[in-house]
């Protein structure tokens, strides 16, 4: 298994398919199944546990500073860890009185200070309530801005990983079955692990223009633009939009009396109709790729192949970060 | 004559506390390391290990005491390989009875801290592993902190136990005054020549004394 030295890469698998084991063995709490016999404090890989685990008798500070002690070179700079995690009113804290998103942020703080070779993350939200979960994201949208240690990101959720993740891994059965850059894996149609109510592109797009009448925010990629429900800022760089499968289907004259908001043109790229009754149809626009879930029926009825221009029709749009 | 039994009982009772004290500093020395292995090992050998531990909580206490005399014994194999790095007998002295005090406590020492270091969370071990700390590193600054109440509990078990033994005692340490004559022997020997009023006033104060040490301990 090989992984880019930068960005967040994402293992991607079912509950069960051997993420966590794999995450364990490049961490060395393997013994038994591993080739290299370093012991597991002198890997400088770092691990962040789907429940935080910190030390209960050591308040945040001395719990951050644990894995820092012992770094043979820091790296990274500690204020700018605490302010980037939001911690600094908890430094004085014991962990048994913090939330379960707050211990999360203080276990990672912990990791990073230990200037790792290689983070690891369990599914880190995966114990947390929505509402935390939703807290604790922007936090790891910023850490992977501004750091540049690269980590592996376990998820079971093809949301997260594709807000986060800038490479995918997929795992099942133990095995790692397919890797890539994130927008190139998630185009394929040849992968059922990413077919079906995963299925879904993310595209780049810059916030353009806000319209206040109708609260909708317009974004611009390279095949035409977006609008998004809600006020996005419109001096932000691009951001990362996820549209389902699910969410795009398509039209072979333009459709003038439709209530919904993106139509653009697109090319046909591909068209997978391995499903029983559904079909996974790979988009061109501009340079951008987009998946659309239809029926077998339709592709026939409609005699949709390869090279048809076509009108593609996006019901919904997810503002990533 | 008031003196004199005043005199004869704190000579008996500060042995006994001394010899406890003692005892139960090499216990938490002894009982640590095997109750950490105990609690991290899935070797075969435990269930056997465990079982050893456990025998003086089972034999009687002369039973233990007979053996131990015979092991301390100048011609035993302790006691012999001791008259010769140090020239003077184990059986009969304040050192053979810490070492019969340790064997007899053992298990009261081992056990409150296997358990504590047993529910100790193994994920929060790993988390200190990869934060860079060794095994050892991470026995001493997580396992120990987080098994403070196990520490204690052995502590207290140990110290009480060793307070009250007597058939171990009088079998290594027979009755040699502010040597191994501890409380419990001192107030047998009242029983012994019917002078129940000090044996009264011994175990009034043998009682409170171990009412104390089990407070001062116990948070």
């Amino acid at each position: 298994m090989q992984i880019p030295t930068t960005g967040i890469t994402g293992l991607f698998g079912e509950s069960g398919s051997g993420k966590t084991t794999l995450l364990r063995c490049i961490a060395g709490l393997e013994a038994d199944l591993s080739h290299d016999s370093r012991p597991v404090h002198k890997r400088g890989v770092g691990y962040v546990f789907q429940e935080p685990q910190l030390f209960p008798h050591l308040d945040v500070r001395r719990n951050i500073e644990f894995g820092l002690r012992r770094s043979s070179a820091p790296k990274v700079d500690q204020d700018q860890v605490v302010e980037m995690l939001g911690l600094s009113d908890l430094l004085d804290r014991k962990p048994d009185g913090l939330s379960g998103g707050e211990a999360q942020r203080v276990a990672i703080a912990a990791v990073l200070l230990r200037s790792p070779h290689l983070v690891l993350m369990d599914e880190p939200l995966a114990a947390l309530d929505q509402r935390r979960k939703d807290e604790l994201l922007p936090y790891l949208d910023r850490l992977h801005d501004e750091l540049s240690v690269p980590m592996i990101y376990v998820s079971h959720s093809i949301d997260e990983v594709s807000r986060l993740c800038d490479h995918l891994l997929l795992i099942d059965d133990g095995r790692i079955v397919a890797s890539g850059e994130l927008h190139e894996m998630l185009s394929r149609l040849d992968l059922p692990m990413l077919s079906g109510s995963n299925a879904g592109s993310v595209i780049e797009a810059k916030p353009w223009r806000y319209d206040r009448d109708y609260d909708l925010t317009q974004f611009n990629f390279s095949g035409g633009e977006l609008r998004v429900p809600g006020r996005y800022d419109i001096n932000a760089r691009s951001v990362r939009l996820r549209i389902a499968a699910r969410d795009v289907s398509m039209c072979r004259s333009r459709p003038d009396d439709t209530t919904i908001l993106n139509v653009f043109a697109a090319e046909i790229d591909d068209v997978q109709t391995s499903g029983s009754s559904s079909a996974l149809v790979r988009l061109v626009a501009g340079t951008d790729y987009l998946l659309a879930l239809v029926t077998r029926r339709s592709i026939a009825h409609l005699d949709l192949k390869k090279g048809d221009q076509v009108y593609a029709q996006v019901k919904s749009v997810t503002v990533k970060r | 004559m008031d003196e004199l039994s005043g005199m004869s009982i704190f000579a008996p009772l500060l042995l006994s506390i001394q010899l406890a004290f003692v005892t139960t500093v090499v216990l938490i020395l002894v009982a640590t390391p095997i109750a950490w292995w105990l609690s991290q090992t899935p070797s075969r050998f435990k269930a056997v290990t465990q079982a050893i531990v456990a025998m003086p909580i089972v034999l009687p206490p002369t039973v233990i005491g007979f053996y131990l005399l015979i092991l301390l014994g100048p011609n035993g194999a302790i006691g012999s390989w001791w008259v010769q790095m140090t020239g003077t007998a184990l059986t009969f002295s304040f050192s053979g009875l810490v070492i019969a005090s340790c064997v007899y406590s053992l298990p009261f020492a081992v056990q409150p801290l296997q358990s504590a270091f047993e529910s100790l969370p193994r994920q929060t071990l790993e988390f200190a592993w990869t934060q860079g700390a060794s095994k050892l590193d991470a026995f001493f600054t997580v396992a120990v902190p987080m098994s403070v109440r196990g520490f204690i509990g052995a502590a207290v078990l140990a110290f009480a136990h060793t307070l009250g033994e007597f058939g171990v005692v009088l079998m290594v340490g027979g009755n040699i005054p502010g040597e191994t004559r501890v409380i419990s022997i001192a107030i047998y020997d009242q029983v012994e020549t019917l002078n129940y009023g000090a044996a009264h006033q011994m175990s009034l104060f043998s009682y409170r004394s171990h009412l104390n040490a089990e407070t001062c301990v116990t948070p």
